[in-house]
């Protein structure tokens, strides 16, 4: 059987791991290398690491703590912020990374999907999407880019399906107004999204309790649920958490 | 010494990782001159197969290939890997190596054979929770036709990272080694003499690939 994945974000800045709430009041939290080993230790599914400053200042991707991840982490990782072009996906898979995630340099340059899913496969190809309520928008959703600062006129429903036409093979969706909240991830926008695409959509914003991924990984329809905070914080381990998803009922790998 | 297969389509660097975890020496090489003398070979792969193909002709992979599985030393096909070294992929309406027989389908094209109506392949889709293509995640695999001993320390019904649209379907199912379960069987491992395919990524599967891999390479490391 197909298990859920539990997915760990590691928010870069500066080489060091940060975290924000709502995208703001960003704090050193450690060693990516270090924190993406330990996670792996205790039994991650997958991690994602998001070069948070790079769309913002136009930098490319962060190669060295890649390949540095590489090495001692025998699971799939992401890598998104500042990949703008085929030759920063080829360096970031070449660096070690299974899947690079296409955020805001997708909203502005749509092709760098059909062209990045042509040359190294759907499965490689993640679209990252900020997206926050708003009533103005067809779907309820509008998106946002640059690290959720910059608004767009894309409904978030509408650039989702539009991304997997163009090839993308997976979709991380995040929700600006439950980011960093640990007050629960915002079901109606994933589940919305999720019975809306053919490919998995991995829920992100807002994980506080294992309630809160089980409720979006069966409620929600996500296949995956991102988390930070909880385990960023120590509060919660991995472990701790899919113990308590299997307890549920939730399927997920021991 | 283990032969990495480098032909611009597959993701080369974690299987380096991984055979550097294992201090398992290797040779990486884009030219198949170089890896003529290897003991055993890896052929990974992500990504088209119909451009995969291409790559593989430009290189000049596809005949050195085909001399190396008829040579009887050890192939491995990981991913894209595993499947091109069948007849015919549907990607791309591609031919491919011809090493193993079989073909290679996708997904939704099983899944509406397996329930030919519209109303039954409905009903199946609901019934295994709204499938998603990519098959992509962590999936048990159960072991059949006894196994391979690359799975030696693995267990049964461990979790596998799986990638894929496309699944292996082999002439002779009596060469599925493992299976996943995925809306249709899903051959997971296949092996006819000295040819594996692993539909997975052990590269990327955590300790239990590591293992897979470590068997792989078992002579190199001195446990022969």
């Amino acid at each position: 059987m197909l298990k859920k994945r539990i997915i760990i974000c590691l928010d870069v800045k500066d080489g060091r791991t940060t975290k924000g709430v709502k995208f703001q009041n960003n704090k050193d939290i450690g060693d990516p290398v270090e924190m993406a080993a330990e996670y792996y230790r205790q039994g991650v599914d997958e991690l994602v690491f998001y070069d948070i400053m790079a769309s913002a200042r136009g930098r490319g991707p962060i190669l060295d703590l890649i390949s540095r991840v590489a090495s001692q982490v025998f699971i799939p990782f992401c890598v998104g912020g500042g990949i703008g072009s085929l030759d920063d996906i080829r360096s970031t898979i070449l660096a070690g990374a299974e899947k690079v995630s296409l955020n805001s340099q997708a909203v502005k340059n749509p092709s760098l999907i059909s062209e990045g899913a042509r040359v190294f496969g759907n499965q490689c190809i993640v679209l990252g999407m900020d997206a926050a309520r708003d009533e103005k928008m067809k779907s309820g959703y509008r998106v946002f880019i640059n690290g959720g600062r910059v608004a767009t006129e894309l409904d978030a429903l509408e650039w989702a399906q539009k991304a997997v036409s163009l090839g993308a093979g997976e979709i991380v969706l995040n929700s600006i107004d439950a980011d960093g909240t640990r007050d629960g991830y915002e079901i109606n926008l994933t589940r919305m999204i999720s019975e809306n695409v053919s490919v998995p959509v991995i829920a992100s914003g807002g994980g506080g309790t294992p309630k809160h991924l089980v409720d979006v990984l069966t409620e929600g329809k996500a296949s995956a649920a991102l988390i930070a905070s909880m385990v960023h914080s120590g509060e919660y381990t991995v472990e701790s958490i899919k113990k308590a998803l299997d307890k549920e009922g939730v399927p997920v790998r021991l | 010494m283990t032969g990495i297969v480098d032909y611009n389509a597959g993701n080369i660097k974690s299987v380096e990782h991984a055979l550097e975890a294992l201090k398992a020496p290797y040779l990486l090489s884009k030219n198949p001159l170089e890896l003529k003398n290897c003991d055993r070979i890896i052929f990974p792969g992500v990504g088209d197969a119909s451009y995969a193909m291409e790559q593989l002709k430009l290189t000049g992979f596809d005949s050195f290939l085909t001399d190396w599985a008829s040579s009887g030393k050890p192939l491995a096909g990981i991913c894209l890997g595993s499947q091109i070294i069948f007849d015919f992929s549907e990607e791309g309406d591609t031919k491919c190596l011809g090493l193993l027989k079989g073909k290679i389908r996708h997904f939704e094209n099983i899944w509406k054979e397996r329930y030919p109506s519209e109303k039954e392949h409905e009903e199946s889709s609901l019934l295994y929770n709204e499938l998603k293509v990519p098959h992509m995640g962590w999936n048990s695999i159960t072991f059949c036709n006894g196994g391979t001993k690359l799975l030696s320390g693995v267990p049964d019904n461990s979790d596998f990272y799986f990638v894929h649209s496309y699944v292996i379907q082999p002439d002779d199912p009596s060469i599925i080694k493992a299976y996943a379960d995925y809306g249709a069987m899903v051959p997971a491992v296949v092996e006819k003499d000295n040819v594996t395919a692993f539909q997975f990524h052990p590269e990327k599967s955590g300790k239990y690939g590591l293992q897979i891999l470590r068997n792989y390479v078992n002579a190199d490391l001195g446990n022969v």
